[in-house]
């Protein structure tokens, strides 16, 4: 760094604020990291000092038909949801962007808010509802519950593209003869398609790592978290449930890590 | 510039709620014509042009294009391209796609295609940038990409929404030049927005003058300038010196006006309207003066007092002041032929000034 970088306050260095970052983010994700460190230990028992290292517990998890039925169903619901919530986030983001809407502020509120009502709350009120109506719990409630919750997730990502968005392009679109079917195909989807990239990977990952609307609503066959919940009452089980909640870390940091690359794709320049 | 109608406007008006946009516009446009719509932003020109491209709707008159009537006519239908203030490139696409993108439902051979799109892009001075990214594109290139994408399609006719206004002043300069020249080769009419009024100049066969959502005067570039209609006119195109005067016929062959400041000017009996004794506007540009030391040996000329002077390169502005009238006028001439004078008016020098009695513009007082 050149001597006139160090002339503001504005552009120097900040050294408390750089070691407060590193303290956050050890607070933030270490209790996170002690699951994959023990899901290699060689020993049943989550302490200190770790016996060896050892690839037991994942193997077991391969063989374990329970882990596999349990897998599929989340990700099943999981792509169901992906795929819907992100739709609907099209549309709703593209009519908020577009069009003069009355209470149109209020309304963004409105699709924000599950991101803010406990869980546990519009668990309770889906299955009272659900069950009031006569609708048998399964993979299908769960779904609805997981929409409930992805949809202001997708919103939120696809709101800033279509935001970031030139109106004009669409009409340039219309001006050179192409319908609003076509327009919509070659130029609006083609220009928010990171943001749908984004949504559907984000929305997926919610959607797959969630436990309370799942809790409420599952019936017989359990989602991934809901298998891991039930293992918890067997001690003899943890390890593998370790190993099994590291890869499910794994998937999701990856999952989410790539929405945001490339959900920003294109909006830089 | 033809006289038959291409486009005919009928008593438009354009209503936003309760706001006005356009207020009973009507105007022909020709075939082939270079026509502008100058005036500050807010005055309804872009409203218009975008009814012309079918973006709004009129609440209230009639739009004909090539004797068709538009009202019903969607964006996508109309025989009509335009290019966007933002020029609206379309980022996902290359300059070929970006140019050929209209062309998809005339369902061309991809031979065919790529021969019109090089064509275009030899039109508009870019050969070889078919494979160019969007956003590899300066402002210029993008304006020009514009231009082709639209022109492509051979439209009956070509709307601009400023499309110079994001260009620096010297790429600004060079593409009007190159956008009158391609209208000339093109043989297309343009429908031109623009707030640049030396742009409208320089570029326009026709120029509609619209403030608060009316037309003032449709006129050519030199009509406009030098016979203004009315002093919103006057004062919005170039600058403009005003002078109170009163009207005196003095019999069948000769009338004069008798001014506040410039004395009594004699005028051609045609341009005065208004009877014996009737108050109007006189109306002299700053560059229709000639400055001078001495006393002129002819012409109309009064006396003056030199006020301020502004040395602006290739010419100078100056005020100077006017017995009988309070505020100063502004003289501007050029330093052609004169060798470097720092000091050749000081504030208080007596001064001449001298004008052709053709030059002066009669309006009707306020």
């Amino acid at each position: 760094m050149s001597l006139r970088d160090t002339g503001t306050y504005i552009k120097r260095p900040n050294r408390p604020l750089q070691i407060y970052a590193v303290i956050f983010l050890i607070v933030l994700y270490v209790p996170v990291l002690f699951i994959p460190l023990f899901s290699f230990n060689d020993s049943i028992y989550v302490r200190f000092p770790l016996q060896g290292f050892t690839f037991q517990w994942y193997i077991e998890l391969w063989s374990r038909d329970s882990v596999w039925a349990a897998l599929w169903n989340s990700v099943k619901v999981g792509a169901v949801v992906a795929v819907i919530s992100t739709i609907l986030g099209v549309v709703a983001a593209r009519a908020i962007t577009r069009y003069r809407l009355p209470g149109k502020s209020a309304l963004v509120t409105f699709i924000m808010m599950p991101l803010v009502i406990p869980g546990i709350i519009f668990g309770v009120a889906l299955l009272v509802l659900l069950s009031r109506m006569g609708v048998p719990l399964s993979l299908y409630t769960v779904t609805l519950g997981h929409l409930i919750v992805c949809l202001p997730f997708a919103v939120a990502t696809l709101l800033p593209r279509f935001e970031g968005f030139d109106p004009s392009m669409e009409e340039a679109s219309a001006d050179l003869g192409e319908n609003g079917w076509w327009t919509f195909w070659r130029v609006t989807f083609p220009m928010v398609f990171p943001g749908v990239v984004a949504s559907l990977l984000l929305t997926f990952t919610i959607s797959f790592d969630e436990f309370i609307m799942a809790f409420f609503l599952t019936g017989t066959d359990p989602t991934l978290p809901m298998y891991i919940w039930g293992q918890l009452r067997f001690p003899q089980e943890f390890p593998s449930v370790l190993a099994l909640s590291s890869l499910i870390l794994f998937i999701s940091f990856l999952l989410v890590f790539i929405a945001q690359r490339v959900g920003r794709m294109g909006l830089e320049d | 510039m033809t006289n038959d109608a291409f486009i005919s406007i009928r008593n438009v008006n354009k209503y936003f709620g309760s706001f006005q946009a356009i207020d009973d516009v009507s105007m022909d446009i020709g075939q082939g014509e270079f026509f502008s719509l100058l005036g500050a932003s807010g005055c309804g020109k872009t409203t218009l042009l975008r009814m012309l491209a079918g973006f709004e709707s009129t609440s209230d008159g009639e739009i004909l294009i090539d004797g068709q009537p538009s009202a019903d006519v969607p964006p996508h239908h109309r025989p009509v391209n335009m290019v966007f203030q933002s020029y609206a490139i379309f980022p996902h696409l290359n300059v070929a796609d970006n140019i050929a993108y209209g062309l998809r439902k005339q369902k061309l051979s991809k031979a065919k295609k790529q021969e019109m799109v090089d064509e275009m892009l030899e039109l508009i001075k870019l050969p070889g940038y078919g494979q160019r990214k969007a956003n590899e594109l300066s402002g210029g290139q993008r304006q020009r990409i514009a231009l082709a994408r639209a022109l492509i399609l051979r439209p009956k006719v070509l709307l601009l929404d400023e499309p110079l206004g994001a260009l620096d002043k010297q790429l600004r300069e060079q593409m009007q030049l190159e956008l009158r020249a391609l209208q000339r080769q093109v043989g297309i009419t343009f429908v031109f927005v623009t707030h640049d009024q030396e742009e409208a100049l320089t570029l326009s066969d026709r120029i509609a003058v619209m403030s608060g959502g009316k037309v003032l005067q449709v006129d050519t570039p030199e009509g406009l300038y030098e016979a203004p209609k009315t002093r919103e006119v006057a004062s919005f195109i170039g600058n403009m010196n005003f002078f109170q005067g009163t009207v005196r016929r003095n019999g069948a062959k000769k009338a004069a006006i008798e001014t506040q400041g410039l004395g009594s000017i004699p005028i051609d009996l045609e341009k005065v309207t208004k009877p014996d004794g009737a108050p109007v506007q006189v109306a002299l540009r700053p560059e229709k003066f000639e400055l001078l030391e001495e006393k002129p040996k002819s012409g109309t000329f009064v006396t003056a007092k030199m006020d301020k002077t502004a040395y602006m390169g290739d010419r100078s502005h100056y005020y100077v002041t006017l017995d009988g009238k309070p505020e100063p006028v502004a003289v501007s001439s050029t330093n052609s032929f004169v060798a470097r004078d720092d000091d050749r008016w000081a504030k208080g020098d007596d001064v001449w000034l001298r004008w052709a009695p053709d030059a002066v513009v009669v309006l009707d007082a306020d």
